[in-house]
């Protein structure tokens, strides 16, 4: 396979599981700011949303105030942003299309489909109704293109790639939502945050759509430390980084059996995942968790420029 | 001009027995079914994405082509016709380049005049003495055919750089297939669904000689901007080979290669739909990002195959074109089976005063010019416009052709009004490979669907048309 088809599809993947997660933490947002002042504390909602769609820094340099208005434009809408949802689709479409011949009719379907309503939204909603009617729309073109993908790719090299691309993503996403949120999770007697954090623990779950998961492994009311557990340690969680690493381990398996050579990259990725498996959450809380996070990220990010060097350029 | 010729009800109203079962059907036919199945057609060209790009609209990024649901029906002995005439026509072409970029016979014995090579800029000094493999230049030509009476075919134009086309031919067929069966069950028709075949067949014979017996087809596409992308992506899927873009190739010790997720792999054949200026920027244009750096390194050290050759351009412009019967004659000897447009080049005096004194009645042609932009339609033109010609035609001589307004023929086609006589011409596409020449029997027809207009090509508003040879 062409190191640039591969590339495409491993881009396409992270763009439209991108798109998903910042409609699902602007979702949140919007849950956020219908509470009163007091509960959910002081600080600015909108502030705390581009951290963790990783954007802070390209904001500032856009806008001078992080308000309802600036924010949700430059998270969806704006084309200045190179992650925005609209961009994140108009990015998947183009490298949908650059590998036609590698997607199958249904995957066309679903991510031309999607690009081609995107086009109706134009540069912005009209009413909270229809953003809300927005977010849903971007999180079920994604569920789309995913299902049709799982559906009716073939097993072979074009899929895996295509997957490492959704959990390659998906662990940047949770990762980066431990990071920001970090602190609302140490516990009790560490806790910076005000008694009212329940309502901020039950947005991080909803934004990695945990909430009715959270309490079907634990049975348990909302606990910090619990949730930490779930998105760090708990590979029965879809989005939880030792799921993300399962995964990554097991398509990065098939392509180096396939091609008979394994890699950096199979590695690496190994050795993340047994630090995950081995790890306790007592353990990660004395350490620091800020510090078991950040290194996470940066684990994280190297294996994304090790799979670019061994396979995509 | 004299009313044209249609190919369905020819001068005098009698149907033409080719389109018999057509008329039939037509007439029995509840009269809203042609305009439902348009629709459909539509619907089912937006979805597989069979869109095409025109340059210098910004926002119709990709566009339909309009498709006509009506057939264009041309008989067996009509095709035979074209057929060997076509083959002629190739077979000369390739033995022209082959003589223009080795012994230049041609020249030596004042057939064609030297300055049309030697002061054309696509002539390519780095071709030659150059043996390509198989000494095959132009692999996949297409050949602009119109039709102006029963018997008589022009070649309108030689397309003997990067034709392209040919995936409407494929499509429109399919669509037909679908849209169509009842009227498919009341005829035979030769089928086209096997070009890709022959192509793959044709891109394999012609491998360099020292490759083994399997060798690696590519094509080369300048990538998603190019208008033609659609169809590169539908024939390298068709095909089964990788879609490759320059900088997925790359050449060491005068091989090329592509980069695979499993390493460089060795390239053997390459059917390339860039342009020559853009393929090396070592070589041509330095400022291309298309192309492969090193790639004619490798291409002269017979390494790898490009099809179509470099520098085949100097056989396909319209200033050569007007020497094409002379070139058939020298090579082939003999007369060529379908006819030349008389041409005037504007270059010789006697010509361009000839020209300028007929204006409103002849069609005036950019010599490099291709896709239907910068010409000229005498006969429908107006005052002002013949008036920019007139002064462009003396600045600039060399660069214009003219030639006669042709009655082109007309195919009964679907329009808004109903059923209408609309002009026509066809392009069929001939592959030259090692062992022989393929052609599948049809082409692509192109429909000027402004009533009465001349001007067939996409970006001018022209549609296409399903082409069906009969078996009989």
């Amino acid at each position: 396979m062409l190191s640039r088809t591969a590339d495409n599809l491993y881009w396409l993947a992270r763009y439209v599981e991108r798109a998903e997660y910042l409609a699902r933490i602007l979702e949140v947002t919007q849950r956020l700011r219908t509470l009163p002042l007091s509960y959910a504390g002081s600080s600015n909602e909108w502030e705390s949303t581009l951290a963790t769609a990783g954007c802070a820094h390209a904001f500032s340099r856009a806008y001078a105030e992080a308000n309802e208005e600036t924010v949700t434009d430059f998270l969806c809408f704006s084309t200045a942003n190179p992650s925005s949802i609209r961009n994140c689709f108009e990015m998947a479409r183009g490298n949908a299309r650059a590998v036609r011949t590698a997607l199958t009719v249904e995957m066309w379907d679903a991510i031309n489909g999607t690009w081609l309503e995107l086009q109706r939204f134009g540069s912005g909603t009209r009413s909270h109704e229809e953003f809300m009617r927005f977010l849903r729309w971007v999180q079920e073109s994604s569920l789309r293109f995913d299902g049709s993908a799982y559906r009716t790719m073939l097993r072979n090299d074009a899929y895996w790639f295509s997957r490492l691309g959704v959990y390659m993503e998906r662990a940047d996403n949770t990762a980066r939502i431990l990071d920001v949120k970090y602190h609302l999770l140490l516990p009790a007697h560490e806790r910076v945050g005000g008694p009212l954090d329940y309502f901020q623990w039950a947005a991080i779950l909803r934004s990695v759509s945990a909430l009715t998961a959270y309490h079907w492994v634990y049975r348990d009311s909302v606990k910090p430390w619990l949730i930490a557990d779930l998105l760090i340690l708990r590979d029965e969680l879809p989005r939880s980084l030792a799921s993300c690493y399962q995964n990554l381990v097991l398509y990065l398996d098939h392509i180096g059996r396939a091609y008979g050579r394994q890699g950096a990259a199979q590695r690496q990725a190994q050795s993340i995942r047994a630090r995950i498996e081995n790890s306790r959450m007592e353990e990660i809380f004395q350490t620091g968790l800020h510090e078991f996070i950040s290194e996470f990220v940066a684990d994280n990010n190297r294996l994304g420029v090790t799979i670019g060097e061994q396979y995509l350029i | 001009m004299a009313d044209a010729f249609d190919e369905m009800t020819g001068v005098d109203g009698t149907v033409q027995p080719a389109y018999g079962e057509l008329a039939r059907w037509l007439a029995e036919i509840a009269p809203d079914i042609l305009a439902f199945r348009r629709r459909e057609a539509e619907v089912l060209f937006r979805r597989f994405g069979i869109t095409f790009a025109v340059y210098g609209e910004a926002h119709a990024q990709e566009r339909l082509i309009p498709f006509d649901v009506l057939p264009r029906i041309l008989a067996a002995a009509e095709w035979e016709m074209l057929r060997a005439g076509l083959e002629q026509r190739v077979k000369a072409l390739n033995l022209y380049i082959q003589d223009i970029y080795s012994r230049r016979e041609i020249l030596k014995a004042g057939v064609v005049p030297e300055e049309l090579v030697f002061q054309n800029p696509v002539f390519r000094p780095e071709m030659n003495g150059l043996k390509v493999p198989h000494g095959i230049h132009v692999h996949i030509a297409g050949i602009d055919v119109v039709r102006t009476e029963a018997e008589t075919f022009y070649v309108l134009e030689d397309n003997a750089r990067t034709p392209s086309g040919v995936s409407y031919m494929l499509e429109n067929r399919e669509i037909m297939l679908r849209l169509f069966p009842e009227l498919f069950a009341r005829h035979r028709i030769a089928p086209v669904e096997n070009y890709p075949d022959e192509l793959l067949a044709m891109l394999n014979s012609v491998a360099p000689q020292n490759t083994s017996t399997d060798p690696t087809v590519v094509l080369l596409t300048p990538g998603v901007y190019n208008s033609a992308y659609y169809e590169h992506s539908f024939l390298a899927d068709k095909l089964g080979i990788e879609l490759v873009e320059g900088r997925d190739l790359f050449v060491m010790d005068q091989l090329v290669y592509m980069r695979t997720t499993q390493g460089p792999k060795r390239v053997d054949v390459i059917y390339r739909r860039v342009d020559d200026d853009f393929l090396d920027p070592l070589a041509f244009r330095p400022d291309s990002t298309l192309g492969v750096p090193g790639l004619m390194t490798a291409y002269q050290a017979g390494n790898v195959t490009l099809a179509n050759a470099v520098g085949t351009g100097i056989a396909d412009d319209k200033a050569v074109y007007s020497y094409m019967p002379q070139i058939i004659k020298f090579y082939l000897g003999a007369e060529p089976i379908l006819k030349n447009v008389p041409t005037w080049c504007c270059r010789e005096p006697e010509h361009l005063a000839y020209v300028l004194d007929h204006l409103e009645e002849l069609v005036i042609k950019e010599v490099h010019g291709s896709g239907g932009y910068g010409m000229l339609v005498g006969p429908q033109a107006d005052k002002q416009t013949i008036a920019i010609f007139r002064a462009k035609l003396k600045t600039n001589p060399k660069s214009f052709v003219a030639q006669p307004t042709l009655a082109l023929s007309t195919c009964p086609t679907c329009v808004d009004e109903g059923v209408a006589p609309r002009h026509v011409d066809l392009r069929p596409f001939v592959l030259t490979g090692r062992d022989r020449i393929r052609i599948v029997p049809g082409g692509l027809t192109r429909v000027a669907l402004t009533k009465g207009s001349l001007i067939v090509n996409s970006s001018q508003g022209g549609g296409t048309k399903d082409t069906w040879v009969l078996d009989q």
